[in-house]
């Protein structure tokens, strides 16, 4: 195996071994906590454009298999790991992860202190840096710290249409259909659409550049819009489609990057977490229930909301409450509006990977629905 | 919701003796949960019988009850101390059991006490095998096809169903005792016979068998408020089939997808709202079909358990604080996670390392018994290591054991790969490095895993250890590459070394060399998510090392290791009280221990823990990390145990300073030939002795010095090998047994004594300064020399013994610890055979009986030797009030009496034809624990040691007597008393004709081995008809009967002695039971006495 190196935006280095394909990869280094689950991470579109560090140490061990994908492809930048599996042992495994990797160009590193670099990323906040494997390993560190320089910081970065669907697709409710959803695509992932259709709603996906019209056109039930990567300022055409649907009074639900635009639609601001959350073991409460629920989480924006436990939406959609908190920093997890039908959270209720503690929310989304129609009939 | 504020106080059980299955993990979490508590403003009363613990210490609870933890006795205690509260669930199965017998016996109504923790509802619904399966499947869960049994005839039925193998579990019991498989009818009738038994409820589980299966472990906690974490999982290396507290086990889980693991969560989160666990923890087991992934529940424990330890030690997580905090009424969100400060304990630790846990087996104390590892727990100890990834934790781990053989090697063996394949089928202590060995001789990962099915990721990982040893090997110089990959996976100097045909200390200086060190990484909680703030470290070889530097003086404590027998909690709770001592007189102290049921290893406990191995490289790397900065002070080897003791030569050869005893001085006292000269010195006696290297000098010794011997090898721990020896033929005997373990020889003679008869033995503990001695208590031994301490009962104040003895004692002490040069802790031990005072040996460090000590004269020992260490002196002690002015030997009048009886594993043990191993007492120690009686006269004390101990004296019934010739006389009189207090005499012929010739009117019955009608004495005492059995062993001739005899009383949980000398103590006991129930009285009121007393 060759060399490899990690390189970040302010200098600091690791040296290890090629992982996956050989060449260049650049992004945002971002680390994730999650003890399970390496292949759902890199299949979930949120993580285009990132590096990810895995802080477990040992990954591959259950190598791939078809199931466990969140999407089509593989979507992270580079792929950071402490000791790579040399067999696969699962039965269900179909594949291993370092031939996944290759197939996908992923360039990773293996064999490097990823808790160092882990504390590195907590201290000074996420950072652009670069894998270089194969010849690319052989320039001198200014070169690559100055190629680093040149790529595009994630802040102010679109990338919804680069994991957006092409084209609109359908997928049939399971068993008895109960409703239509329109889902505006910003880098969904397939958990999110089983369990809207295990409880019996016919999904329809468009992509990122779908206008309201278009998303009231099939006069759906409930508009949502879904998880992804990039900077939630640079969504102004969704934010303005969601005030629009907001407006026509349909019910809304959104998840992480769906939070997020809800948030800009209401009036609030988003703002650049200094390294973000991503694990599987956030602690959230739901002050509705006054639960804690063990949630997923990646992100690295955030909504803010400041007074209130009550305040009135800058845009004029009445009131407005944090739903949902972060435990560990009390960031704003999730946002629910008390006028109009509509509720996010800044999560992951699919889980995949992660714990099935918020699973509860696909249901308040169906009472959502069923509440509107009544209001509607009566 | 916040602290409820109607819990005024509240009573703790503690888990008694240490047992196989119940070791000190439950010291662990007790004394967390009265601090907890007393933190909380609540009043805590604390019962535990067993005196060696942490908790039991006076100053961790309010009102300390060392009293036997029987439901009469509790309820004496709830009489007195009427407290708002029980917290049965931090105390182990025993703490559990007691709390379900006061709700049955009505107690908790009558006295309106409320069991916190867990309801009874719910400890009935985990625990009872039946409901719980029930449960489960109403989870949508599924379980393996099983039957309840409560007849032998019932189990052949439930047989027929399942077919064979079968697994046979009781309900109701800890560490999977008396359970097993049942390959035919034939050891069917066997394990269900002695399982219904050892079931409180007479019901036996007969399950569908799943070995060869995966499995796993969840550890959870869930609050008032229905939130649920799961703290931890554990996947077993060893699959299904092999008890998880024999297992080598790991975490976090390795070999799980997200979509499996979280379907063990969700099962598990099912199951503790099922069963209504909801103010604490309880552990969950799976098994996993490897094949399909179909997955089946094991079983559930409502309580904090020995894997809710190991996770704690593993996460950081404390789940026994945290389990006290929500039985008070807090929820998780509420309760801070003290590692990151800022946040909550609602949420599941994420690991950026990997742990390994490895059992300690004791298998060379039972050379009868059948060393194969089955669903009945064997091991006595273990230990747990951190690495950055599974191979390095592996190999810390191993070595961690402190057994040789216990690490992988690479010398080449004369095993053959398809004898090692065959071997490996059958789980074994070591089964590892076999495994290591077979793939090292050619066997392919399939093979290892066909005999052993071990999951191939595991595998695989050994393979790879493999191939960087050839590296290794291969590699023209060993430079910065080579060992760079060999340390990553966890090589120690000593492995190096062995490969490359070097000296340890050659490989060492070449890494110094190369300036390659280990760095020291957090144990936080978080994945380094968030800043740790307590300093619990591991070692790797990595880039970046997180020691914060600080300028304090540091005193580096040893731990004691792995619990084995000879070495247990007693070792730990002299480390811990050191580092308590040592922090408050300003040190910063530092706890190197690789033990994780331990108190030392809890992040609490000292200034900075380090969870390494004992080896003398892993403690060199720790304090090489912490000489960077402050100053340090030096080294305490002396609390920790010979393991402690064994690294001090290194230590200070490396240049490290030694507090207290110099390793010199402990040579003095350890070798055999320098001690001699310092009791001629001193003009003190040792037995005749002498060294032999075979038979023949052997013989020439005995035949000089006279029959009977002591034999035992040297450089032998716990009195291995260790025997009495009567005559010429028992001695070739004796070669021809020990001759396959090669401990004799040149390098290593056997010592032979002159064996002490009908002596009485006496233990001291005190501690020298340099100028003064300072007695803790002398110790007078309940049976005579012969039997080892650690397993006979003793007295403190002693009984028979004249203060002109004892001060014979006190002063040949003072000169032994003077002749040594003791600085701190000495424990000597003495046998007066006709009143001519013998020195059996001198331990120059803290011994088993130090809190013992602590607890019945209320000296705190530890303290003050740790003291002593670092320069105090006894005066200056005595004047700041540590220590009593007047010390242990003084004894006012009406002092309370302390017995400490021994806690003995045999019903552990089985021979291969499944029949318990021989209970008799020796030389060498066999017990696990011990328990304290303690009250106003030795009667009663020695009964409550008794009760304690689990063998209570019955009121009434049946006693049977079978004594060797030469103990015939002393048997009369105590004999002659039994019957008046109206007990019914059973005795064998012999016996039976020499009772009835003085008066005494005995039942004669027919031994086993003698043919005639009606049943044997064996078949009486296996059928329950005989309540107490009176047993000395003869010679060889009748010793089968006797080991019969013994072993049936094993077997029926009867009270058994096999000297006379227990029998004629226990006399005034037997009367004292038939009086009536046991008044309670806590330590602080028996200290208070004895304050009171000595200011008269
Ligand atoms: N049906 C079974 N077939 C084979 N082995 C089993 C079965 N059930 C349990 N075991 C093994 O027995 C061990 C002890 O069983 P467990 O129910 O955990 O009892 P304990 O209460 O002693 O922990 C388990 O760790 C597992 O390895
Ligand atoms: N000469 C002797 N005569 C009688 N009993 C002895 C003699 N020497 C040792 N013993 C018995 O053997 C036990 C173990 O011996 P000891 O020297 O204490 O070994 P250990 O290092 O295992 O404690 C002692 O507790 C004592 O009961
Ligand atoms: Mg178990
Ligand atoms: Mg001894």
């Amino acid at each position: 195996m060759s060399k490899a190196i990690l390189v970040l935006e302010d200098g600091r280095t690791f040296t290890g071994k090629s992982y996956g394909k050989e060449g260049v990869s650049l992004g945002e280094v971002v680390f994730c906590t999650g003890m399970t689950g390496y292949q759902e991470t890199l299949t979930d579109p949120s993580y285009a454009g990132q590096i990810v560090v895995q802080t477990a140490p040992h990954i591959g061990n259950t190598g791939v298999n078809s199931t466990d994908e969140e999407s089509a492809k593989v979507w992270v930048a580079g792929y950071v790991v402490r000791d790579a599996s040399r067999i696969v042992s699962n039965f269900r495994s179909e594949g291993s992860l370092d031939d996944e990797l290759s197939k996908y160009g992923v360039v990773g590193i293996r064999g490097i202190d990823t808790r160092a670099l882990t504390r590195h990323l907590r201290d000074k906040g996420v950072m652009r840096g670069g894998v270089f494997s194969g010849p690319a390993a052989e320039k001198s560190v200014t070169e690559l710290v100055h190629e680093i320089s040149q790529s595009a910081p994630m802040l102010g970065r679109s990338l919804s249409s680069e994991v957006s669907t092409g084209e609109k697709f359908v997928v049939e409710a399971e068993g008895q259909t109960f409703g239509k959803i329109a889902i505006l695509d910003l880098g969904i992932k397939d958990s999110t659409i089983q369990n809207m259709t295990a409880r019996g709603l016919e999904v329809h996906v468009f992509p990122a550049s779908t206008n309201a019209s278009e998303l009231l056109a099939i006069s759906p039930d409930a508009v949502f819009y879904s998880n992804g990567p990039g900077d939630p300022s640079t969504a102004s055409g969704q934010v303005d489609a969601l005030r629009e649907v907001l407006k026509a009074g349909v019910p809304f639900f959104g998840i992480c990057f769906g939070n997020q635009l809800l948030g800009r639609a209401l009036g609030f601001e988003t703002y650049k977490l200094d390294f973000g959350h991503r694990g599987i073991n956030q602690p959230v409460m739901d002050r509705t229930t006054g639960k804690v629920e063990v949630t997923a989480h990646n992100h690295g924006f955030a909504v803010r909301i400041d007074g209130g436990p009550e305040v009135e939406s800058p845009k004029g959609f009445g009131r407005v409450r944090v739903s949902h908190v972060s435990l560990n920093d009390d960031v704003v997890e999730g946002i629910e509006c008390l006028d109009i039908p509509a509720f996010s959270v800044q999560y992951h209720p699919e889980a995949a990977a992660g714990p099935h503690d918020a699973n509860y929310l696909f249901d308040r989304l169906i009472d959502v629905i069923k509440n509107n129609r009544k209001a509607k009939n009566a | 919701m916040p602290k409820r504020k109607d819990l005024k106080s509240v009573l703790v059980i503690g888990s008694g003796p240490i047992v196989i299955g119940q070791a000190c993990e439950f010291d662990y979490s007790g004394t967390q949960a009265c601090r907890v508590l007393r933190e909380e403003g609540i009043r805590v009363i604390l019962v535990n019988s067993n005196p060696a613990t942490i908790m039991t210490d006076p100053d961790f609870a309010d009102a300390t009850y060392v009293e036997p933890i029987t439901p009469e006795v509790i309820e004496s205690i709830i009489a007195k101390e009427r407290p708002d509260a029980i917290l049965p669930t931090l105390g182990g199965q025993t703490a559990l059991n007691a709390a379900m017998s006061l709700h049955e016996m009505g107690i908790l109504e009558k006295y309106n006490v409320e069991l916190i923790g867990a309801k009874i509802d719910a400890i009935k619904k985990g625990e009872d095998r039946q409901i719980f399966k029930q449960l489960v499947l109403d989870a949508g869960a599924d379980v393996a096809k099983s039957v309840i049994c409560s007849s032998l005839a019932q189990c052949f039925d439930a047989a027929g169903e399942l077919g064979y193998p079968l697994m046979v579990q009781p309900s109701f019991t800890m560490g999977g005792l008396g359970s097993g498989f049942a390959h035919d009818e034939e050891e069917l009738k066997r394990i269900c016979g002695s399982g219904l038994q050892a079931s409180p409820v007479g019901q036996v589980l007969l399950s569908e068998s799943i070995l060869g299966w995966k499995e796993y472990e969840l550890e959870l906690m869930r609050d008032v408020n229905d939130n649920c974490v799961v703290v931890c999982s554990i996947e077993n290396v060893d699959p299904v089939g092999v008890h998880t507290g024999d297992s080598i086990t790991v975490a976090p889980a390795l070999t799980l997808t997200d979509r499996e693991y979280q379907n063990l969560r969700n099962i598990s989160i099912d199951i503790i709202r099922a069963v209504g666990v909801d103010t604490g923890g309880c552990n969950i087991q799976f098994a996993v079909d490897p094949d399909n992934g179909r997955v089946v529940v094991i079983e559930m424990n409502p309580r904090v358990s020995r894997s809710s330890a190991l996770a704690s030690k593993a996460t950081g997580f404390p789940i026994a604080k945290i389990a006290a905090k929500l039985a008070i009424g807090y929820t998780l969100d509420e309760i801070p996670n003290d590692i990151t400060g800022v946040t909550p304990a609602s949420f599941e630790p994420a690991l950026d390392y990997v742990v390994v846990k490895v059992p300690r087996f004791a298998f060379e104390k039972f050379p009868a018994a059948d060393a194969t590892l089955t669903t009945t727990m064997k091991s006595v100890g273990e230990v747990m290591a951190i690495g950055r990834n599974y191979s390095q934790a592996l190999q810390k781990a191993l070595r961690s054991l402190e057994k040789k053989g216990s690490s992988f090697h690479w010398n080449k063996t004369e095993e053959s790969v398809a004898s090692l394949l065959e071997a490996i089928k059958i789980p074994t202590d070591g089964r590892i490095v076999q495994v290591q060995q077979a793939l090292l001789l050619g066997a392919s990962a399939e093979q290892v895993f066909d005999s052993t099915k071990i999951d191939p990721w595991f595998i695989d990982q050994i393979v790879l250890i493999n191939e960087i040893a050839e590296d290794v090997r291969e590699a023209s110089s060993l430079d910065s590459d080579v060992l760079a990959i060999a340390k990553e996976h966890g090589f120690s100097d000593a492995q190096i070394a062995q490969i490359r045909g070097l000296r340890e200390e050659e490989v060492r200086s070449l890494r110094y060399s190369l300036g390659m060190r280990p760095v020291f990484k957090t144990v936080d909680t978080c994945a380094g998510e968030f800043p740790a703030l307590t300093p619990y470290h591991y070692s790797t070889y990595e880039q970046e090392t997180e020691v914060v530097p600080s300028s304090r003086k540091k005193v580096v404590i040893l731990g004691s290791g792995p619990n084995r027998i000879g070495q247990g909690v007693e070792f730990d709770y002299s480390c811990v009280h050191a580092s308590f001592a040592l922090s408050d007189a300003g040190f910063e102290t530092i706890m190197i221990n690789c033990n994780p049921e331990t108190v030392s290893t809890d992040y609490d406990t000292s200034d900075r823990l380090y969870f390494e191995p004992l080896t003398l490289e892993d403690v060199l790397e720790v304090i090489h990390a912490e000489s960077d900065s402050g100053e340090l002070v030096g080294v305490v080897v002396q609390l920790g145990g010979q393991t402690a003791l064994g690294l001090a030569k290194g230590l200070k050869a490396a240049g490290i300073p030694i507090l207290g005893t110099s390793p010199e001085a402990i040579d003095l006292a350890e070798e055999r030939g320098l001690f001699s000269n310092i009791l001629d010195n001193a003009e003190l006696l040792a037995p005749a002795n002498g060294v032999a290297v075979n038979f023949e000098e052997a013989t020439e010794i005995a035949n000089r010095i006279g029959f009977p011997v002591l034999v035992r090898p040297s450089f032998v721990l716990g009195g291995r090998g260790m025997e009495i020896v009567y005559d010429q033929p028992s001695l070739a005997d004796y070669f021809v047994r020990i001759a396959q373990f090669g401990l004799i020889g040149p390098g290593s003679p056997l010592l032979v004594d002159r064996f002490l008869d009908d002596a009485i033995e006496i233990d001291i503990d005190a501690i020298y300064d340099g100028t003064e001695l300072y007695v803790g208590g002398v110790m007078e031994h309940i049976e005579e020399a012969g039997i080892h301490s650690g397993d006979s009962s003793c007295t403190l104040p002693p009984i028979t013994l004249s203060s002109a003895q004892i001060e014979r004692v006190r002063s040949a002490t003072e000169k032994i610890a003077k002749g040594i040069g003791v600085r701190g802790l000495i424990n000597v031990q003495f046998a007066i055979a006709n009143d001519v005072l013998y020195v059996l040996e001198a331990n120059p460090r803290a011994s088993r009986t130090v809190p013992f000590v602590s607890k019945a004269l209320g000296i705190t020992l530890a303290k003050a030797a740790s003291l002593v260490m670092v320069g105090k002196s006894l005066a200056e002690l005595k004047a700041s009030g540590d220590l009593p002015n007047v010390d242990g030997t003084y004894i006012p009048a009406g002092s309370a009496i302390a017995v400490k009886e021994a806690v003995l594993p045999f019903k552990r043990f089985a021979t291969k034809d499944g029949r318990f191993v021989d209970s008799l007492l020796g030389p060498e120690m066999r017990s696990t624990g011990e328990v304290m009686g303690i009250d106003v006269n030795f009667p009663t004390a020695f009964a409550k040691s008794q009760a304690a101990a689990g063998s209570a004296l019955p009121k009434s019934g049946t006693i049977f007597i079978s004594v060797a010739d030469r103990d015939k006389p002393q048997v009369l009189l105590p004999v002659r008393r039994l019957q008046q207090l109206g007990y019914r005499i059973l005795a064998t012929e012999g016996t039976a004709a020499i009772l009835s010739r003085h008066g005494i009117l005995a039942e004669s019955v027919r031994k086993q081995s003698s043919v005639g009608d009606g049943p044997s004495i064996v078949d009486l005492i296996t059928a329950g008809e005989v309540d107490v059995v009176v047993n000395t062993p003869s010679g060889s001739s009748a010793r089968r009967d006797g080991y019969e005899i013994r072993a049936a009383t094993t077997a029926a949980d009867k009270p058994i002695f096999t000297t006379i000398a227990q029998l004629s103590a226990a006399i005034g006991s037997f009367e004292r039971v038939i009086d009536g129930p046991f008044a309670v009285r806590s330590l602080q009121q028996h200290s208070k006495d004895r304050a009171d007393a000595l200011a008269k």
